[in-house]
């Protein structure tokens, strides 16, 4: 399998690796995947008052592909409100990371693990969230 | 040293510079390049000499008759004219064929074949550590019961099959023994006066000749019957047609020949490598062996290291040239079902590494996987959730994963 220059650097220099307080009532988690099938990527999110992204962390076990799309998406939410960073779509991380097919679900991986971060913070955070 | 550095003879190996020179001498208008067929002049009959020495070194390795020799393309095609070959002549005594679920894709792939032509076929499992509980096997043996097909070195574990032992037994049982032991030969030492194996396969590019020639041994005493699967000239005593490929014969020959000289010698340098190679890493926290170490050949290492995936792995170890048992089972490739078949749970399966070690893998490239590996682990399972809740004392797989 060849990889392309930007797998290799998110790859080799990932951004945003670690882990954040999972009970912190500002951090979203999100973990998805499963060791059996190979892959488990966990993202979490800091977000503001103000209802934006602050902060970003992930930690993944899987192929390089997947690693390198949970590091990119930790670049690519910060800053962002939760309803923009909600509509990231695979396809975007895919092609950004000029990922061959079988190496979309990757990044399937990715858009579900922060759709759940964000899930996890809105239904700790009830209808403050929405309202931000 | 040169990167990568080439760790997966098992794969694979590199012809042996004395092997291509025998080879080019076989090729050009000045060589030996007649048809070893060609009766009529002196172009065929030096050709047809240069194959009889080949026959002969090959027989030599395995203490075999030459004439039980049969040239094919490769070990696939071996255990293709050897399995359907003895399948289809003797299914008057029977539909039923044993094998194991470790088998090379060639086996396993050639008897499901046979399953759609109406053939039974038993696939047994191996105990943990890779082998054949012989009396299980026994335990599948059934009137019908026509052929058994063990491997004699398992490709990805490297652990070695009591062939003997099992041979006594389908001899007792009248049935016919098929080995595969593109893996074993010049590995291992292989007694066919001693053995009871009927028939046995060979290919040349595991053991530094060519890729594309390889042999099927045939038993001449008691007498296999096989069925053609390749029909033309009638070569190869009607077994196998086609032109004989002596640039390819000669090379496997030279590289069977310098097997047998050297075999004892090399067993023994790449055993110290090996065991350099695992006392290295074997401190490790979370390091798993996969296969027995005793009825080991020497070459090959294969381990997993808990919590980090295969894949990313070799992407890390970009300058190894390693071969792993893992892939996400939602991209084309599987895990490794030889070690799903000895037990090793999945996560384990996604995190193994084959090293497979040979005659031109020298001390210091050992030394630089170790430190490449090492570094590698560490870096990754900085990455890993799982390392994370395997050090907080989680259980994983208390944990109800959404499996997709
Ligand atoms: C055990 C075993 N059988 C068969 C084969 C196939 O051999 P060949 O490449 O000569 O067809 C291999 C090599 O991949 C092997 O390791
Ligand atoms: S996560 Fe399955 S291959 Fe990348």
């Amino acid at each position: 399998m060849a990889y392309s220059e930007k797998v290799i650097d998110h790859y080799e220099n990932p951004r945003n690796v670690g882990a954040m307080d999972k009970d912190d009532a500002h951090v979203g988690t999100g973990m998805v995947g499963a060791p059996a099938c190979g892959d488990v990527m966990r993202l979490q999110i800091k977000v503001g008052e103000n209802g934006v992204i602050e902060d970003a962390k992930f930690k993944t076990y899987g192929c390089g592909s997947a690693i390198a799309s949970s590091s990119l998406l930790t670049e690519w939410v910060k800053g962002k409100t939760l309803d923009e960073a909600s509509t990231i779509k695979n396809s975007q991380i895919a092609e950004e990371l000029e990922l061959p097919p079988v190496k979309v679900h990757c990044s399937v991986l990715a858009e579900d693990a922060i759709k759940a971060a964000i899930n996890d913070y809105k239904s700790k955070n009830g209808d403050k969230a929405k309202s931000a | 040293m040169k990167t990568p550095i080439y760790f997966d003879y098992s794969a694979t190996t590199p012809v042996d510079p004395r092997v291509a020179e025998e080879m080019c001498k076989c090729l050009t208008p000045e060589g030996i390049f007649g048809n070893p067929a060609s009766r009529s002049h002196a172009f065929g009959w030096a050709s047809e000499k240069l194959v009889d020495e080949a026959r002969n070194n090959v027989a030599a390795l395995i203490n075999a008759d030459p004439k039980e020799i049969v040239f094919t393309s490769g070990a696939t095609e071996s255990d293709n004219l050897a399995i359907k070959g003895a399948a289809h002549f003797y299914q008057k005594n029977g539909k039923h064929i044993i094998t194991c679920k470790t088998e090379h894709k060639a086996v396993l792939d050639t008897c499901r074949h046979l399953e759609r032509e109406g053939f039974e076929v038993t696939y047994l499992a191996p105990e943990t550590n890779g082998l054949i509980d012989l009396e299980k096997l026994k335990a599948a043996v059934r009137p019908d019961t026509i052929l058994v097909s063990i491997m004699h070195v398992n490709n990805e574990i490297g652990v070695i099959q009591d062939i003997a032992a099992i041979g006594e037994m389908c001899r007792d049982n009248k049935i016919i023994f098929h080995v595969d032991a593109a893996q074993s030969a010049g590995k291992v030492p292989i007694d066919m006066g001693a053995l009871k194996v009927d028939l046995m396969s060979f290919s040349a590019h595991k053991i530094y000749g060519p890729k594309g020639i390889g042999a099927l041994y045939v038993r001449r005493k008691p007498r296999i019957r096989l069925e053609a699967q390749m029909h033309g000239g009638g070569h190869e005593r009607g077994m196998r047609s086609g032109t004989l490929a002596t640039h390819q014969i000669v090379g496997m020959g030279e590289a069977f020949r310098l097997a047998k000289e050297e075999m004892a010698a090399e067993n023994e340098r790449v055993r110290m490598l090996r065991e350099r190679l695992l006392n290295g890493l074997k401190d490790i926290e979370e390091v798993y062996i996969n296969g027995d170490m005793e009825q080991r050949v020497p070459h090959n290492l294969n381990i997993s290291f808990n919590f980090v995936e295969g894949e990313s792995l070799m992407m890390a170890l970009k300058d190894l040239a390693v071969s792993s048992g893992s892939a996400c089972t939602s991209s084309s490739l599987e895990p490794s079902y030889v070690l799903r078949a000895i037990g090793r749970n999945d996560e384990l399966a996604h995190s193994s590494i084959r090293f497979s070690l040979g005659r031109f893998t020298v001390e210091e490239e050992i030394d630089f996987a170790i430190d490449e590996i090492r570094k590698n682990i560490d870096k990754l399972r900085e990455l890993s959730p799982l390392w994370e809740m395997f050090k907080e004392g989680i259980d994983i797989n208390a944990i109800e994963w959404a499996a997709h």
